[in-house]
């Protein structure tokens, strides 16, 4: 037997097989056109300990050490759907950004309007570079009681997009104070139908947060930031909380541990987007328009890449996102060919997987934008056999 | 975590396994091998009549996270295949040595298996 990753594009997970020196182990191909910090010696979360008393299996995502699977991706994937379960996503980057012109900065730097916020609101949103290509996807918080602004870079992108606030500022004269908080803040995802329950047996209160909301909340004690915001399309929340403090909250939440690998699957059946694999400003360079995320692109505020996908926008993405259901037999994974029925190339696969809810093989593909009305009849080329496919609308659960 | 490899079968050091009663052998893969990969989620195996040879990938056992391709441990000819895995693959994590077998073939060259780890042999190589 001889594994080929497939979770993810980039992280290894353990590999069996006799033959390793053939795999390729390429430690990061996730550069992008603004530095990204070198990855040699993996990060590791506050919540590192908890994970390896679980016995957690690891894997290196965006150079940080991380939970792939505790017990069987499958099972902690059923919890989240059925029940509720608990994520350390304290790999996503934290930047805080304050002071007069903090809602400015954030303006030129991100798609979405960051003015229409109103303190203790989030929306979720892109960063652009000129040529209007994704450098990343984010939330932004602003922050409860006029504190300032907060952003969650995906991991391994925090230092990146730390120094663009940093150009921003000196580009556009502006007034306001960066901070790079990736290490004072620990954070972590319940999510899950039970969430709302579960929060009012630690908190002793109701769980009163509308979706996109975040205010601050004491769990056992700390002092800790919470939205009602997550990556699973499930009821649930996010806790930012402090660094030196995090074992605190995450053992406060009695509920199973889950792993990337759970994660993965859990965003991908609701067709959110994974940086660095959905898009990536070198490896699979793409515009929110092409991405699916046209909402978080807002025309009429002043951000960078603008005009650029204004252009996009008139003329229509050639390629877009879609959803894809395997009809024949097989899985779709990243990086296979998407044909038309008489076998000409219309695009390729960026994630895929066997959906444990559905039982399903599902994708998120990018093809020509003449084959992306749903229910068309595509291939997908799986191991050199073309699979009949037919274009799903996304999400593929509702929710 | 210690794993089973029972002593009346033969190994490869890439995780299968091979039992043989007389002229034929069942192949799977070991309990190691099914706990690396995790879900068991798809497979695809060779149809009855398929030629296989010692060494080459003739199956192939996708979990959520991985695509395995399965080397056969010896040659011979297909004769029959667990359909049941392709409704049920998690047979292949529930119960690696039995019901989740792979496929059996009519063995070419018996002397093939002597080229096999045994039990202990491939105990060691997973400790």
């Amino acid at each position: 037997m001889q594994s080929h990753r497939e979770f993810f594009e980039r992280p290894d997970f353990e590999f069996v097989g006799r033959d390793e020196d053939a795999v390729v182990t390429d430690d990061d191909q996730r550069v992008t056109s603004v530095p990204v910090p070198a990855t040699d010696m993996s990060r590791q979360t506050p919540l590192y300990q908890r994970h390896a008393d679980r016995e957690a299996r690891f894997t290196d995502f965006g150079g940080w050490e991380m939970p792939l699977e505790f017990d069987s991706i499958r099972d902690e994937h059923a919890t989240v759907r059925e029940a509720v379960g608990k994520f350390d996503v304290s790999h996503m980057g934290e930047i805080e950004v304050s002071g007069p012109d903090a809602a400015a900065l954030l303006q030129r730097l991100t798609t979405n309007d960051v003015e229409a916020l109103d303190p203790g609101e989030a929306q979720y949103t892109a960063i652009t570079d000129e040529r209007g290509v994704m450098l990343d996807d984010t939330m932004v918080y602003n922050l409860p009681e006029s504190e300032g602004y907060l952003f969650v870079p995906n991991a391994g992108h925090d230092e990146a997009m730390a120094e663009r606030c940093g150009w921003v500022r000196e580009e556009w004269g502006l007034d306001a104070t960066v901070e790079n908080a990736t290490t004072d803040w620990a954070m972590a995802a319940i999510q899950g139908p039970d969430a709302p329950g579960l929060y009012a047996s630690v908190a002793d209160e109701q769980f009163a947060l509308d979706p996109f909301e975040i205010d601050h909340r004491t769990i056992a004690g700390v002092d800790c930031l919470v939205a009602a915001t997550g990556y699973t399309g499930e009821a649930g929340f996010e806790i930012l909380a402090p660094w030196d403090e995090a074992t605190t909250v995450w053992d406060a939440f009695e509920c199973p541990s889950c792993g990337l690998g759970a994660r993965d699957t859990l965003r991908l059946e609701m067709g959110f987007l994974l940086s660095g694999q959905d898009f990536d400003s070198e490896d699979e360079p793409r515009t929110p328009y092409e991405a699916g995320i046209g909402f978080a692109v807002k025309l009429d505020t002043e951000f960078v890449g603008r005009d650029a996908l204004e252009a996009v926008y008139e003329e229509g993405p050639r390629e877009k996102l879609v959803g894809l259901q395997l009809i024949d037999r097989g899985i779709p994974r990243h990086g296979h060919t998407v044909t038309a029925q008489d076998g000409s190339e219309i695009g390729h696969v960026t994630s895929g997987t066997m959906s444990p809810t559905l039982g399903e093989p599902i994708a998120l593909a990018y093809v020509d934008a003449e084959y992306s009305t749903p229910n068309a009849t595509v291939r997908v080329t799986v191991r050199g056999e073309p699979k009949k496919a037919r274009i799903r609308a996304t999400p593929f659960l509702n929710r | 975590m210690s794993f089973e490899t029972p002593a009346d079968l033969r190994y490869l050091d890439s995780h299968e396994w091979v039992r043989t009663t007389d002229s034929t052998a069942r192949i799977g893969i070991s309990e190691f091998a099914q706990d690396e990969l995790g879900d068991v989620v798809f497979v695809e195996l060779p149809a009855e009549g398929d030629e296989l040879s010692a060494g080459e990938d003739f199956a192939v056992v996708e979990s959520i996270k991985a695509v395995s391709d399965i080397y056969a441990p010896v040659s011979g000819t297909v004769t029959a295949v667990n359909e049941t895995l392709l409704d049920e693959p998690e047979l292949i994590n529930e119960d690696p040595y039995g019901d989740g077998w792979l496929v059996e073939i009519e063995l070419t060259d018996d002397s093939e298996l002597d080229d096999l780890l045994d039990a202990d042999a491939y105990a060691d190589q997973i400790e």
